[in-house]
């Protein structure tokens, strides 16, 4: 059974003059123990507000409108507050975007650490928790004196490490990163990424990595849902997006991003921008900026379904067609 | 545009505003609004000597038997003019200086900001009281020395915005072009120090009328002219003791008045220079709020998000 | 595209220190004076036309030899030559050299003739949230390059200057966009208003600093579309600097992988991705990201990060960290040595 399922689920945020923006439509996807997925998009195409939502940390102008997240098959969206702060952090835990760059400057990293197992009473007594974050900086990979520094004295890679050994504190079963490698520099990023790999083999994590960058999720996870506008455009295991991607999104995306291995291929680009949400396209979210040949009338009027193409492959597209 | 709106939506903001402008037509339209010439010698009887207030003088008398309400009015002249002038002066003063200091930096900038420290630490008003007494207490005079000693602070101000924006990418990108540092700090750093000079100036227009009033309340006003604080050192000195609170009361409250408007104005002004609200292309400049109906807000989390 | 012999750039052994203050005890202790050294000893050409990246991770350099390249910082010690004449000083805003090397450009006043020289180098930054005036319309961003070099003839003919400069970076039509200010555009049509920025003076050289590091994925592709078609149509040379091979690999002619203040290897760019002869080039081309999951590499992971340019390790800076590090490369700093025709690398196993 999945650890984490997320059911049909719809955010929306709400401008000031009360209209409501659909930022999330009808976004699913399961997570098995001990498998990654990868969530891909550009900016603004709803993947933290998603992450967001089903830690029930969306901010004041976000609405879950409807859906479902189960975590163990309970739906915690029915929970209490203080049920999900049961479920935040000891069940799924999260390393949030530029979170190394919000550490506490004046505070030892360790401190930081034992803070956060005391505020979540996994230890109660200060000497365990002490003892308990040297294990926490050994498991990422900094050296457990190194705890007594301060953030500034750290490099970004190592906060970032910081970061996930806070996220680790509560031995969660699901971790999310939400673009955990962006502005670190290529060989400090495969740090990172090692790292991650190793810590979901070791504590068999179920991992879930938020990023627009493909590469990284090539690398590191075992399925992919991409998103675009707000909604999933197609999700399948990595080779499948990979190798035989069926969505226009996913293809030019996957054009558009340089291999170091083919350096003499062409780049293309997906001209136009994401669709503001004030201003969302009557049918497939992706219309203005689709140029696959394929596309007709119905494109603009309605949104395609998501439907199965073949096992464990989706995309939402009225040019894909079922296999068999 | 957009900062006029958001000034707009703030209450404090509009209520301040509306308290500067009534004191700023009470002002202009003084000779029509006041009922006597305040400056007019006038025949008195005993009884006419602080005289409580009835039909004819709303707001009693003075030692003199002059009318309260008519100085009252005449005296918003003197607050705005010296607080209009005094504050321009020291904004004008302490943005050169600060945006000197600023961009220059090195030896010019430390020995300027030398000068701040040194006029910082001096306590102003004796300062100004030992000015005034030298120098006479003309008008002019008064705003002067309001206006030269109360620049040290927006030239702080300016100076620490400089040096934050002469470091970012757009500075270097004109000085990658090749411009001049006079067209880099007309162009591209004044006009991010502008606002905040601006919510400080007004802010500066409530220190000047309440310097000129401290002035004028011990004795170094301009004795042709009525002030609020000149007014007071009357009452205080003649009118206490006979509990006159007439004559006490109007002055101190209109200095109240128009501060406390200053205040709010200048806050207001703060609030929407300072927190740099980013706005996101995608959500087309409008900021979200929450919506009273639908489902039900979920409750943030406590401590769990660093 | 008109080839000449005078390469647009010449770089002489740069080198950029930046002293450290001391602090009190440290003068009371006698500590002598240190300094970062950002750039230790750098050289290369760059021919008309080509396009070279400078790659490196932060702390390698690559910014800091661009900055010095258009004068924003002064070279400790080297010399750069531009188009032959010596720029090395025109950060302080003359040259030595301007005054003898072009009989055209003696009449003109010091200012004029580094300006001159000026308007044929611009720089497209990383940051594009950054490297625009919030409170300048667009038109006035991409119009200014125009009145600081004054060539400015008439109104007419600054507007037209203005909309092909915005219509070649692909924002049409321009009038759409040239009242906007730029929080009203998305990352990549500012990136783009910082190109036209500098295209609207035509210049021959453009230094881009990371210019796509800073947008998605998507839009990456837009922008070195737009620098390769800017070669490819007016023979615009690029340095191109960043820290992601895969994008240098896209479009650039020549690569040149900087490490702690130095280029350790200098040569094609397909030559030095398919067959990287340095260590370091080799590690940092296992870890590129390949979207392509059956095609997952052994990676070669680094252990920490680079040194702090203050401490540089004797011998090869790059020995402590190198996973094929001899005993002769604690002691030896090797220099930069041919391998093949147009391929340097320093290093002393090769």
């Amino acid at each position: 059974m999945a650890v984490l399922e997320v059911r049909n689920l719809s955010v929306d945020y709400v401008a000031d003059d009360g209209t409501p923006l659909h930022a999330v439509a009808d976004v699913g996807f399961s997570v098995e123990q001990g498998r990654s997925l990868g969530i891909v998009g550009e900016s603004g195409c709803g993947k933290t507000t998603v992450m967001m939502a089903l830690l029930r940390l969306l901010p004041e102008e976000g609405r879950i409108v409807s859906g479902q997240v189960l975590f163990d098959g309970q739906d915690v969206l029915q929970y209490s507050e203080s049920q999900m702060r049961q479920v935040r952090w000891r069940g799924i835990s999260m390393v949030f975007q530029g979170a190394m760059n919000a550490l506490n400057p004046v505070r030892t990293v360790e401190s930081q650490i034992v803070e956060a197992l005391q505020i979540h009473d996994v230890v109660e007594q200060r000497r365990a928790a002490r003892e308990r974050a040297g294990e926490l900086l050994q498991l990422v990979g900094i050296p457990p004196q190194r705890g007594r520094q301060y953030p500034h004295q750290y490099s970004g890679g190592m906060r970032q490490r910081a970061v996930i050994a806070m996220a680790l504190a509560c031995n969660p079963r699901v971790l999310i990163a939400d673009e955990p490698t962006t502005a670190l520099d290529v060989m400090i990023q495969a740090q990172i990424l090692e790292l991650l790999e190793r810590l979901q083999a070791e504590l068999e994590l179920s991992l879930i990595m938020v990023t627009h960058d493909l590469g990284m999720v090539a690398e590191t996870c075992d399925d992919v849902l991409v998103m675009y506008g707000g909604m999933v455009a197609e999700k399948a295991s990595s080779d499948v997006i990979f190798n035989t991607p069926q969505h226009p999104y996913t293809r030019r995306l996957l054009e558009a991003f340089p291999d170091v291995e083919e350096p003499d291929s062409d780049l293309a680009s997906i001209p136009g921008n994401p669709p503001r949400l004030d201003d969302l396209p009557a049918g497939c979210r992706f219309e203005p900026r689709c140029e696959c040949p394929e596309r007709g009338a119905i494109c603009a009027q309605t949104a395609p379904p998501l439907v199965e193409l073949e096992p464990g492959h989706w995309a939402a597209c009225h040019s894909v067609r079922r296999v068999g | 545009m957009n900062a006029v709106k958001q000034f707009v939506r703030n209450p404090m903001g509009v209520v301040g505003a509306g308290m500067l402008l009534v004191v700023i037509l009470i002002a202009l339209l003084a000779p029509w609004l006041a009922p006597y010439d305040p400056q007019v010698r006038v025949q008195v009887t005993p009884d006419d000597i602080l005289a409580p207030p009835d039909a004819e003088h709303l707001l009693g008398r003075d030692d003199a038997g002059k009318d309260v309400l008519s100085q009252l009015i005449y005296g918003a002249r003197v607050s705005l003019i010296v607080g209009f002038t005094a504050s321009f002066m020291s904004m004008f003063i302490g943005t050169t200086v600060g945006l000197v200091a600023g961009f220059y930096g090195g030896r010019v900038g430390n020995w300027l900001m030398r000068l701040v420290d040194f006029l910082m630490v001096i306590p102003d008003l004796p300062l100004m009281l030992v000015i005034i007494a030298v120098t006479g207490r003309g008008l002019t005079n008064i705003i002067l020395v309001i206006g030269l000693l109360g620049w040290t602070y927006t030239a702080r101000l300016v100076r620490s915005q400089v040096l934050s924006v002469k470091e970012r990418q757009f500075v270097l990108r004109a000085r990658s072009l090749g411009a001049s540092a006079p067209r880099i700090i007309l162009r591209h750093i004044f006009p991010q120090v502008v606002p905040l000079v601006i919510a400080q100036a007004v802010l500066d227009i409530s220190v000047a009328i309440l310097a000129e009033s401290s002035l004028a309340f011990l004795g170094l006003g301009d004795p042709t002219l009525i002030s609020w604080g000149m007014m007071l050192n009357f009452a205080f000195e003649r009118a206490i003791s006979r509990q006159a609170w007439w004559f006490l009361l109007p002055p101190g409250l209109a200095i109240v008045w128009v501060s406390l408007s200053l205040i709010l104005i200048g806050n207001t002004l703060d609030q929407i220079v300072n927190p740099r609200l980013r706005t996101h292309h995608l959500f087309d400049a409008r900021r979200m709020v929450a919506l009273a109906v639908g489902v039900p807000p979920l409750a943030k989390a406590d401590g769990a998000g660093e | 595209m008109e080839m000449r012999s005078t390469p647009i750039l010449q770089v002489d052994n740069l080198h950029k220190y930046f002293p450290i203050p001391r602090h009190v005890g440290d003068v009371l202790a006698r500590r002598p004076r240190r300094s970062v050294r950002a750039v230790d000893g750098v050289s290369f050409t760059v021919q008309r036309g080509e396009i070279l990246a400078l790659v490196g991770e932060s702390g390698s350099g690559k910014t800091t030899v661009g900055m010095n390249v258009l004068g924003l910082q002064q070279p400790t010690e080297g010399h750069i030559l531009f188009d032959g004449y010596d720029v090395t000083e025109w950060s302080r805003g003359h040259g030595a050299s301007l005054e003898a090397a072009d009989r055209f450009l003696v009449p003109l006043s010091r200012r004029r003739r580094v300006m001159t020289l000026r308007e044929r180098a611009q720089m497209i930054f990383q940051d594009p949230y950054e490297s625009l005036n919030p409170r300048q319309t667009i038109f006035d961003i991409v119009a200014e390059p125009l009145d600081i070099h004054r060539l400015t003839p008439s109104r007419t003919e600054r507007r037209e200057r203005v909309r092909t400069a915005l219509e070649t970076c692909g924002l049409a039509p321009a009038d759409h966009f040239w009242d906007r200010f730029p929080a009203e555009l998305s990352g990549g049509q500012r990136q783009r208003v910082v190109i036209a920025g500098a295209l609207v003076l035509e210049p021959e050289l453009l230094v881009a600093d990371e210019p796509v590091s800073m947008l998605d994925v998507s839009i990456r592709a837009e922008i070195l579309n737009l620098l390769r078609a800017l070669r490819r149509e007016r023979g615009i040379t690029i340095l191109y600097t960043t820290h992601d091979l895969a994008t240098a690999g896209f479009f650039t002619d020549r690569m040149a992988v900087m490490y702690l203040g130095r280029i350790v290897e200098l040569g094609p760019t397909v030559e030095v991705l398919s067959q990287p002869r340095h260590p370091y080039t080799r590690a940092l081309i296992s870890v590129v990201p390949v979207p392509n999951p059956r095609r997952r590499r052994q990676r070669v992971i680094l252990e920490g990060e680079i040194p702090n340019p203050i401490d540089i390790p004797p011998g090869c800076r790059f020995h402590p960290r190198c996973p094929e590090a001899i005993p002769a490369c604690r002691e030896m700093d090797p220099r930069l040595h041919p391998v093949a025709p147009g391929h340097d690398v320093a290093c002393l196993r090769v």
